[in-house]
């Protein structure tokens, strides 16, 4: 039974449920509701919920226990003679489930019986040509143990699904009936259904912070086995990056020094160019403009943070790039080979980055008490001697803590930087160099077909790891100086 | 001694299509305590609030009307908003001191203004101001610790000391005891008496107590309308109009 329908049938047997246990109580209670503890609805509820969440939490957690043991059954068949050399279990593994998903579409294309796909003497030449015609895609000839691993295989995901379906169905129609049975006037139904509700909310909440942990304990590991091929002390303090890949042979450079200047080198570029532009825009949008130019350019300003980074590599790369070389370039003033460069880079993050502290930090502004302004404006100062004395020192922690946020996401940021400044890791000081970031250099380390167990590829993880502790710490530094703020005027 | 400051005359002022004042004509006289006084909504802050063209900070507020501070029209074109605040002194309901410190605090106006030509000047100013705002004793050890951190009373004479720091030649202050105790709210009603010396002070007020213990002349606003404008002894003894004698004794407002 395909999951959907089995799905469906669930959500079936708790909805009858619901009809069920409402009527029932409502027959108990002789069709009066005022004698009942809760809402019929309540009960129903109840009925659904105590049907429908039991049954879907078995279906989960078995569609996620079952290919771990079928994996492990099956491995067990293949002898180790089968595995051919510089091959793996692993690699013999999706070979025998790739035969298997071959049998299931040469059955569903009429190649082959179920019978015959169960056929433990089936010839294995037979079996094969049966498959390509059926167009499974087969790498090499299947032998014999294999044939038998992928029959194991489907014999017994059929028969787990099997189980399955009728398990599931037990525990939902199971539920349902407990709850029904247990369904009089005075039973709390509403307190339970409650309950529920809480317990759903949890679960949605848990999903989140499960996965971040996840996320983090992946990279945690991942960095745990880079350092123990490459030695932290070169990779923290090295000022030379240059991976070599399996081909070129001899030992890699990786040093995080250049990355991490480029990263700081392009970030402080971008935030110099969006730090003076977004608060500026902030001010003249929260102080001068009138309430139609706000309501018109706000949002405007706010389209800009909508653009996919992407967008703004190619305005870096086909836009802002060439126009520097032009000016900057051999033509011009000569210091700017190419039109990759920290500079194109930075100039278009900046832009980038404008909206984010400008709607940011107009907030901030807004929540400047007016009691300041007209303390201010009471004593004859002028607008501008009113935000630049009191408004902006008022506001400066969150402002602060906006220009902290936009910096970490400068940092993290990837599509300009791989589009605008270029690939080359190098500690320059010149702004019209090519330079790289952390973030473009985990894209490149991962993107080739190096083995996922070396160092090259490893070292990903261990700047992701730099830099997600760089931008968490910027982060908690920023969200720390907003709430002081915050505090300031509860 | 009793010298007209400021004139009004047929006075209006519209909030969008709300018609908040209506008609108000007033002469406010010099070294004299004016209070105003009203229910709730009756447009006294907004007729205040006119005196220094604070309204101008507003979008949909009009006013009409002739204002004339010293015979000068301060709705005139040629007038500096900014240069009239300094002139007419404000304070405001709740205590608003700037997250500065207690001298930056004072100091503000006098700088915006080169009110000193080198600090120890500034540093005269800022403590004679605060001497007026009779707080200098309480603050003279820790001038420089921010002017958030005193208390509620300490503020507001703050604030106070802080209008009186530009010089000013009137001193508008709007319900500038209603968060302030009994006891804070002595001390600052003695310090618009001493004040009475040197400007004209209007002053918004809830508490007819409080208006009839500081102020010579009382202004009676009712609906946007002023309705009787006389003599503090003479509005409280003896109104002349029924609407003035109703809210003093507590049958309306």
């Amino acid at each position: 039974m395909p999951l959907l329908w089995l799905f469906l049938l669930i959500l079936a047997i708790a909805a009858g449920a619901f009809v069920i246990a409402r009527m029932r109580v409502m027959a108990m209670s002789g069709q009066d509701r005022r004698s009942l503890h809760s809402l019929p609805n309540y009960y129903g509820s109840n009925a659904a919920m105590k049907s429908a969440i039991p049954a879907l939490l078995v279906l989960v957690v078995w569609l996620i226990a079952q290919p771990f043991y079928v994996n492990t059954v099956v491995s067990g068949m293949i002898p180790d003679d089968a595995i051919a050399q510089s091959s793996s279990r692993g690699l013999v593994l999706a070979e025998v489930r790739r035969a298997a998903d071959g049998m299931d579409l040469a059955i569903a294309t009429g190649n082959m019986t179920e019978d015959e796909a169960r056929n433990t003497d089936a010839d294995v030449a037979d079996v094969t040509e049966r498959l390509s015609t059926a167009g499974a895609i087969i790498t090499s000839e299947l032998t014999q143990p294999i044939l038998r691993a992928a029959q194991q295989f489907r014999v017994l995901n059929s028969t787990g699904y099997q189980i399955m379906t009728i398990v599931v169905l037990l525990i939902a129609i199971a539920g349902g009936a407990w709850a029904v049975r247990e369904t009089q006037p005075k039973f709390r139904a509403r307190n339970v259904v409650e309950q529920g509700v809480r317990v759903l909310l949890i679960a949605a909440a848990s999903i989140a912070i499960l996965t971040t942990l996840g996320i983090v304990l992946s990279l945690v590991f991942n960095t745990i086995e880079f350092f123990r091929l490459y030695p932290a002390a070169d990779f923290f303090f090295g000022t030379s990056w240059a991976p070599s890949f399996s081909g070129r042979g001899g030992a890699s450079d990786l040093g995080i020094l250049p990355l991490l200047w480029g990263t700081f080198y392009i970030s402080i570029v971008a935030l110099i160019v969006a730090v003076p532009v977004g608060l500026f825009s902030a001010i003249y949008l929260s102080e001068y403009a009138s309430p139609k130019v706000r309501a018109f350019a706000k949002p405007m300003l706010e389209v800009l943070a909508g653009i996919p980074t992407i967008v703004y590599g190619l305005f870096a790369l086909l836009t802002v790039g060439p126009l520097l070389v032009s000016v900057f370039g051999d033509d011009g003033l000569g210091w700017m080979q190419a039109g990759t460069a920290v500079m194109t880079a930075g100039l278009v993050m900046g832009i980038m980055l404008i909206p984010f502290v400008s709607s940011l930090s107009d907030d901030i502004i807004n929540a400047v008490p007016q009691a300041m302004r007209d303390g201010s404006y009471g004593l004859g100062a002028t607008q501008s001697e009113t935000i630049r004395q009191v408004v902006l020192p008022a506001a400066l922690p969150g402002i602060v803590g906006a220009i902290l946020l936009a910096a970490s996401r400068a940092i993290g940021e990837t599509m300009i930087v791989v589009l605008g400044a270029g690939a080359a890791a190098r500690l320059s000081l010149n702004p019209f160099d090519a330079m790289t970031t952390v973030t473009a250099k985990i894209v490149s380390q991962l993107t080739g077909d190096s083995d996922f167990a070396s160092p090259e590829a490893l070292v990903a993880f261990a700047l992701g790891m730099t830099l997600f502790v760089i931008t968490l710490g910027l982060n908690i530094f920023a969200l720390y100086i907003v709430r002081k703020y915050r505090e300031q005027y509860e | 001694m009793t010298d007209v400051k400021i004139k009004a005359k047929d006075v209006q002022v519209y909030y969008g299509d709300t018609h908040a004042i209506k008609d108000v004509s007033v002469e406010i006289e010099n070294n004299t305590v004016t209070a105003f006084i009203g229910p709730s909504g009756c447009g006294k802050s907004t007729f205040l609030r006119c005196l220094n063209r604070m309204n101008d900070t507003i979008d949909i507020c009009r006013v009409q009307g002739d204002i004339r501070i010293d015979g000068e029209d301060i709705y005139d074109k040629r007038v500096d908003p900014v240069q009239l605040r300094a002139k007419v002194g404000m304070v405001f309901q709740k205590p608003n001191p700037f997250p500065k410190s207690i001298y930056d605090n004072i100091a503000y106006g006098p700088r915006i203004h080169g009110m000193a030509r080198n600090k120890a000047e500034l540093d005269d100013i800022v403590e004679r101001a605060l001497r007026r705002g009779a707080i200098w004793d309480e603050v003279k050890d820790r001038l420089q610790a921010p002017g958030t951190g005193l208390s509620g009373g300490q503020q507001q004479r703050l604030c106070i000391a802080r209008a009186v720091a530009t010089e000013p030649e009137v001193l508008l202050m709007d319900e500038p005891c209603s968060a302030l105790d009994p006891i804070a709210t002595a001390q600052v009603e003695e310090l618009i008496d001493e004040l009475r010396q040197n400007y004209a002070v209007v002053i918004v007020t809830h508490s007819m107590q409080q208006a009839a213990r500081v102020s010579q002349k009382t202004a009676f606003f009712h609906l946007g309308n002023l309705v009787e404008y006389d003599d503090t002894s003479k509005i409280f003894t003896n109104p002349e109009d029924s609407r003035t004698e109703s809210y003093i004794t507590g049958r309306i407002g």
